[in-house]
């Protein structure tokens, strides 16, 4: 009998009950709450008389919907000057408050976006079972825990029982394997493995990344491959348990602290897969080979390394992709043959929950660093993740290297990544963006993303069009 | 949530693959904390041609003629045959109750995302996969033949045509009775009770450290 996958352990570990028909009831350590995808589960344990069954068990904080301006954040709920969204943050407060669960407000420090939160704080715990009303949940499965985006009635089901309904996924691992060339970022690496299994490659699938370019990263860019696993079809995405993990872990303050963290980091180091597991399906890339990538189209799956051209729906063999490539050309105004390094961009977005911790914002700051923004650009914004990842960028100076080089520097959300706030992008302007979708109209009506490493959007607000970051970070440092 | 049984209604092709949820339900629609009042702002983007906003008049909008919804013969169509992945990007439910609101029960695909499918489920909608070539075949007889009706039998599983011609289709026995019962999840879980408290102590005991209060 061949060993276990991490995802096969933490299945196991979680599993209450295993019905006849196939479906488990899978316990839930931990369930992340916004304001967006809550309200309706709330109300549907009011109209139910439910109670929560592990109050504990929650955290939530407001990130979806939030304005990033001081001019609005400054006043507090009431300066939120969209009276639709201020309804829904003060709803999310007033749950917290009636249900007993902890709410990380809007004026608290540690607010920010669950997915950057929940890691920061040491409630994402390696081995967990996490889930949260948002698809990007997958992120926390950096940390070696089983994490999934549900839909409300989930959220409520999770709220009123602390188990989830499920079928066992099938097992696929990733293998990036040798050393990453200079400049290239865990954000080229998902959008590589993307562009080679497509977006629906992962579906039905829990992923774990492994090889020794992933196991290389640092925390922050696990976290940007696990986030963008749901972006490959996967609900879930795994990285195993090392030291790293369970450096990042401690110290933490909602993680175990002193005797009860030893323990538990003993037990950490055993979550990684059985040298002899079975994968059901595996798909190896050579780092080497993996350069700055770039999307043209409005599915990630549309996707070329920076020195490549948008394709030619011409010479695509299979009718139904050329279609695809036609709707998604049309869409985004680019002619086949372009140059991706011609793309002329109108908006930089750097931030969203798959880039916008410390070590993305330092990437970034390093490449506009006494530089300035191309005055083509009509808007450059950063936003930072959480409000403790702004503190720390302000403590080493970044917010400054931003400024000076002309690019915004905001209040912590999810802010223009799907633009439920007022940072929309115009119809028919170019976005250079950190996040994590190009469908239509994502980040505002009729806007055109690209999706990029934070070094990539840096360079492009510095050029005013995309270029290849490996260029710029060859040249001399400047003062 | 509503039983689902039999379900007669004429199908709409929506030509496209990877339908994602914001072209089903955009952004600023989920500002709502209601479950209901969505269906007016399905497929918000290419139904209309302006932007929508929670407040508009949506009857003074200028429609787009050419989108499938708004085609005269399919109006009141209930049974939405769609292309591959359908439904991938966000968890929102939103993109059910939307779907739900219009008046759709059925989608047929090739294949759906996970989240989006899941969820469906939980409000009522039946998504079916059937193959990419029974999946064509439906697409070219819905284009040339108005008023295109199929008869939709969940505890039979099949899809009768309009030419008596019947198509099976599989569904997960768990969701099928669900669904067929209009049972609440949540309360069939709690039968269970028992089992999850007695889980619960023993993964405490094992596991103290995710038990620390957030």
């Amino acid at each position: 009998m061949s060993g276990k996958t991490l995802y096969d352990k933490l299945w196991e570990s979680h599993l209450v009950k295993q019905r006849d028909d196939g479906t488990a009831l899978i316990y839930i350590d931990r369930q992340l709450i916004h304001e967006v995808t809550s309200p309706q589960a709330f109300e549907g344990l009011r109209l139910t008389s439910r109670k929560p069954w592990r109050a504990d068990a929650n955290l939530a904080t407001p990130d979806h919907n939030i304005p990033t301006t001081k001019a609005e954040r400054s006043r507090g709920l009431d300066g939120i000057v969209d009276p639709v969204s201020r309804i829904q943050v003060r709803t999310l407060a007033d749950n917290c408050r009636e249900f007993g669960i902890t709410e990380l407000d809007m004026d608290d420090i540690r607010q920010g976006i669950v997915h950057v939160v929940g890691p920061e704080q040491g409630a994402t715990l390696p081995g967990m079972t996490i889930v949260c009303g948002d698809s990007h949940t997958s992120t926390h499965g950096a940390l070696g825990a089983l994490a999934h985006g549900i839909g409300t009635s989930e959220v409520e089901h999770v709220m009123a029982t602390q188990c989830l309904i499920q079928k066992k996924m099938r097992n696929m691992l990733i293998r990036v394997d040798g050393k990453l060339n200079p400049g290239v970022t865990a954000k080229d690496i998902v959008l590589a493995i993307i562009g080679e299994i497509g977006t629906a490659g992962g579906t039905g699938y829990t992923i774990e990344f492994g090889g020794e370019a992933v196991r290389s990263l640092s925390m922050e860019g696990r976290m940007t491959i696990c986030n963008m696993a749901i972006e490959a079809g996967a609900r879930a995405g795994l990285i195993a348990v090392d030291q790293t993990t369970i450096d990042y872990i401690k110290g933490r303050p909602m993680a175990p602290q002193g005797e009860l963290f030893t323990r538990a980091a003993e037990f950490w180091k055993t979550l990684v897969s059985d040298a002899d597991a079975h994968f059901d399906r595996v798909v190896v890339l050579d780092a080497a080979d993996i350069i700055p990538q770039v999307t043209w189209g409005t599915s990630p799956e549309m996707v070329a390394p920076v020195t490549g051209v948008v394709p030619d729906p011409d010479q695509e063999k299979d009718p139904s992709r050329a279609d695809n490539i036609r709707q998604a050309l049309k869409y985004m105004g680019l002619k086949p043959g372009t140059a991706i390094k011609d793309i002329q961009l109108d908006v930089v977005f750097i931030g969203s929950c798959t880039n916008s911790r410390i070590e993305d914002l330092r990437a970034a700051a390093a490449v506009v660093k006494g530089r300035k923004v191309a005055s083509t650009i009509e808007l450059a914004m950063v936003v930072p993740g959480s409000g403790l990842v702004k503190q720390q960028a302000e403590a080493e100076g970044l917010d400054k290297i931003f400024t000076d080089a002309g690019l915004e520097w905001r209040e912590p959300g999810c802010s223009m990544c799907l633009a439920m706030n007022a940072d929309q992008l115009p119809a028919g302007k170019h976005c250079a963006s950190t996040s994590n979708r190009n469908f239509e109209g994502r980040q505002g009506f009729g806007g055109r993303t690209h999706l990029v490493s934070p070094a990539m959007a840096a360079a492009a607000a510095i050029h005013g069009h995309f270029v290849d970051v490996r260029d710029i970070l060859l040249e001399p440092a400047r003062a | 949530m509503k039983a689902f049984t039999v379900h007669t209604g004429l199908a709409m092709p929506l030509d496209r693959a990877n339908v994602d949820t914001d072209f089903i339900i955009p952004k600023q629609f989920l500002k709502s904390i209601k479950r209901s009042g969505f269906g007016i702002n399905l497929f918000d983007e290419h139904r209309y041609l302006d932007k929508g906003e929670p407040d508009s008049d949506n009857s003074q909008r200028p429609l787009n003629k050419d989108f499938v919804l708004n085609q005269p013969r399919y109006t009141g169509a209930s049974v939405l045959l769609a292309r591959e992945n359908f439904g991938c990007g966000s968890s929102r439910e939103h993109a059910p109750w939307a779907l739900d609101d219009y008046g759709f029960r059925v989608v047929i695909a090739p294949s759906f995302a996970d989240i989006f499918f899941n969820n469906c489920f939980k409000n009522g909608i039946l998504p079916i996969v059937l193959d990419k070539e029974v999946v064509d075949a439906l697409f070219k007889e819905v284009n040339a033949a108005e008023g295109y009706t199929l008869i939709v039998d969940l505890p039979a599983q099949s899809i009768t045509r309009p030419d008596g011609s019947v198509i099976h289709f599989e569904v997960d026995a768990f969701r099928k009775h669900c669904l067929l019962n209009g049972l609440d999840d949540i309360g069939l879980t709690l039968e269970d009770a028992d089992a999850i408290k007695a889980f619960e102590s023993q993964w405490r005991e094992k596991s103290p450290w995710y038990f620390t209060a957030a």
